[in-house]
């Protein structure tokens, strides 16, 4: 007789003795739905510190901007961690009412938003770069505007259970549908904000040493493809639904 | 015939303690299969699921246990080739009894998903087929129990999908879903009373001295729905809408009118379970008092007698009290993902299968009848993750099962043949 407490895969106990892992036990497997909500609010969070990090670059304050680019690898390492988990807790012989594959897809789409914005302020810090006066009130409603992307990503996302609760169909997919509309607006006023701050940086570049112009254009860039791999998660998940 | 006269009360008494024994395992381990999901659900707390399974049970095993039981006494061998030696039934049924009821306690210190009902009717073909001889198994039978034993999750499958989508197109999948499931759950309420009781007088009290006619039988059903939907209403008024749960899961509300209905379909469960489930114990035992009691004779009485009924629902009481309560505490922890919208699909599909399974005579496995109903659900994508190893894993523990307890039958056989000649 086994008389180690064994962890059932549901995280439940099992005690030594007369216990039964039983059919009805084992047939309930992990459900990832509520662990991708978990995963998505962690890469909004690492995003959103990207504000408090830009006030920092503007203030050429490095060490605060240290602190907060610690901050931002944190929470990146934590939704790294959770990315982790729920792929191990998927593994073949699943009967879900979605592709395991498009789960995995969806989650591998959340991580790199929250990689993106890692990317970020590793390089702002790593170059100490600085932004020219002139661009800080255009650049920082574009860093705001690239956010709100994700933060509606995210309110589609935490959709999620609520999509399960009604078998990935009718009213609630309607509901999901008209936030991707949404979703989608955002992303253009991101991408038109993103034009203004290039145009701007195009009127101010020849006052600027080009290594530095270059790197700056590479930053827009990429504060732009936050938006854009926030929007991507958006349509990943709206492929599931078309199923 | 001597043989019966010396040592029939001993080989009674035998039976009686052993059947108790293999009751006191139904209540122990099986019966929290029933009701685990209701506790995971929220539906019921674990106390009131004992208390539930402790009257439903026992209602279902006393009431509705008859057809079952005379099929595992004498459905399954063919009486004809004991009236010489009316012995080797008496042994042939106490080896079963204690085959199934080891096969079961081994089974459970390993943690294997075993089926009562299967041990026992492994037990007595393997004693009947090899202990005696191949025309002693009344072959056309076992066949028709062994089809049941596919065609039940299979029927529970499809009915637990019908009515999920249901709930679906009905409640769920609607911009107004907490006002909805006001409006229709008393009429699945209703479903759960007459469903229940329709099969139940129909074809199953016949024992207990009740026979109904159809009409007869469908105006009570009614009549039982009804108060049904009474209890329901007043239970399911009392619940309003939760702005804070809300906010967080916009479900949890409807939820909780849901676990009111999970409510019934619990009672429902354990009722059906009892009925299909208490025959594993006291099958046996009464084709056993019937030879003893009438001296050796093998054509015995139609019904059984009403000590034998109430000796199973007693014994699957105790054990659920004395340990079945754990079993369904461990489950119900565990299982989280059922919601009362899942759990109540799957128990009534389940709990209806069952029922007519034993309204017909048809032992069958309620586990693997749940399993069905589940799996429906998740076809209907009302389940967020199923582990499809399981169903190989069901598929696996009939293979062993059936020889397990054959096996262990046929070697108590020839020990009580030895020691009693």
């Amino acid at each position: 007789m086994d008389t180690r407490i064994r962890i059932g895969n549901n995280g439940e106990k099992h005690y030594p003795g007369l216990v039964m892992t039983n059919s009805i036990l084992s047939l309930f497997a992990s459900s990832p739905f509520l662990p991708l909500q978990d995963h998505m609010s962690k890469v909004l969070e690492c995003v959103q510190g990207l504000e408090g990090f830009l006030q920092a670059v503007f203030e050429e304050d490095w060490k605060k901007a240290k602190n907060h680019q610690k901050i931002i690898n944190n929470l990146e390492e934590g939704a790294d961690e959770l990315k982790r988990e729920i792929r191990l807790k998927l593994p073949e012989g699943l009967f879900m009412p979605v592709s395991r594959t498009d789960l995995i897809d969806l989650i591998g789409r959340q991580d790199r938003i929250a990689n993106k914005a890692k990317d970020i302020a590793g390089l702002m810090l790593g170059r100490k770069m600085v932004i020219p006066q002139p661009m800080h009130e255009t650049f920082v409603e574009f860093l705001q505007s690239s956010m709100s992307v994700c933060v509606k990503a995210n309110q589609i996302i935490q959709e999620l259970d609520e999509l399960l609760e009604t078998g990935f169909r009718g009213y609630e997919v309607r509901k999901v549908e008209s936030l991707i509309f949404e979703l989608d607006d955002l992303e253009d006023q991101a991408d038109s904000h993103e034009r203004e701050v290039r145009l701007q940086l195009f009127s101010l570049e020849d006052e600027i040493d080009p290594i530095k112009v270059i790197f700056l254009y590479k930053i827009i860039d990429w504060i732009g493809e936050v938006a854009n791999r926030a929007q991507t998660v958006g349509h990943r998940l709206h492929l599931m639904l078309a199923r | 015939m001597e043989i019966i006269s010396q040592n029939g009360m001993i080989l009674l008494w035998l039976t009686i303690a052993f059947g108790f024994f293999m009751a006191w395992g139904v209540g122990a381990n099986d019966v929290a299969n029933a009701m685990g999901t209701s506790v995971g659900a929220g539906a019921l707390t674990i106390k009131q699921a004992v208390i539930v399974a402790a009257i439903f049970e026992f209602a279902g095993a006393y009431l509705a246990g008859g057809q079952v039981t005379s099929t595992i006494r004498k459905g399954i061998i063919d009486p004809i080739i004991f009236t010489d030696s009316p012995e080797l039934l008496v042994y042939g049924m106490i080896s079963a009894l204690l085959a199934a009821a080891i096969w079961l306690m081994v089974a459970s210190l390993k943690g294997w998903p075993v089926s009562t009902t299967h041990s026992i009717v492994g037990s007595i073909v393997g004693f009947a087929a090899v202990g005696i001889s191949v025309d002693a198994v009344s072959w056309g039978s076992v066949g028709t129990i062994v089809l049941s034993w596919v065609t039940s999750p299979l029927c529970a499958g499809i009915l637990s999908f019908i009515l999920f989508r249901s709930v679906q197109i009905l409640i769920l999948d609607t911009d107004e879903p907490f006002a909805r499931a006001k409006k229709y759950i008393p009429y699945y309420m209703f479903l759960v009373g007459f469903v229940m009781s329709m099969v139940t007088f129909v074809k199953g009290l016949s024992h207990v001295g009740l026979d109904l006619s159809f009409m007869e039988s469908a105006f009570y059903s009614i009549g039982v729905g009804l108060i049904i939907v009474v209890i329901g209403v007043t239970l399911q008024s009392k619940i309003t809408i939760d702005e804070n749960a809300d906010k967080d899961f916009h479900y949890a509300s409807v939820e909780k009118v849901f676990a009111v209905l999970m409510i019934f379909t619990a009672c429902g469960m354990a009722f059906a379970h009892g009925s299909n489930d208490v025959a594993n114990a006291i099958g046996p035992l009464a084709a056993v008092n019937s030879v003893i009691a009438s001296g050796g004779q093998i054509s015995s009485q139609a019904a059984i007698p009403v000590w034998i009924l109430f000796l199973g629902g007693a014994g699957i009481t105790t054990g659920l009290i004395m340990y079945g309560h754990k079993v369904i505490a461990t489950i119900g922890k565990s299982i989280t993902h059922l919601t009362p919208s899942r759990g109540f699909a799957a128990e009534l599909a389940a709990g209806t299968t069952v029922v007519m399974a034993s309204a017909t005579g048809m032992p069958i496995s309620t586990t693997h009848t749940l399993v069905g109903a589940v799996l429906g659900v998740g076809f209907a994508k009302g389940i967020a993750a199923i582990n499809m190893r399981v169903v190989r894993t069901i598929f696996i523990s009939w293979v062993i099962t059936l020889p397990a307890g054959a096996i262990l039958a046929i070697l108590f056989f020839h020990i009580l043949k030895a020691i009693f000649g």
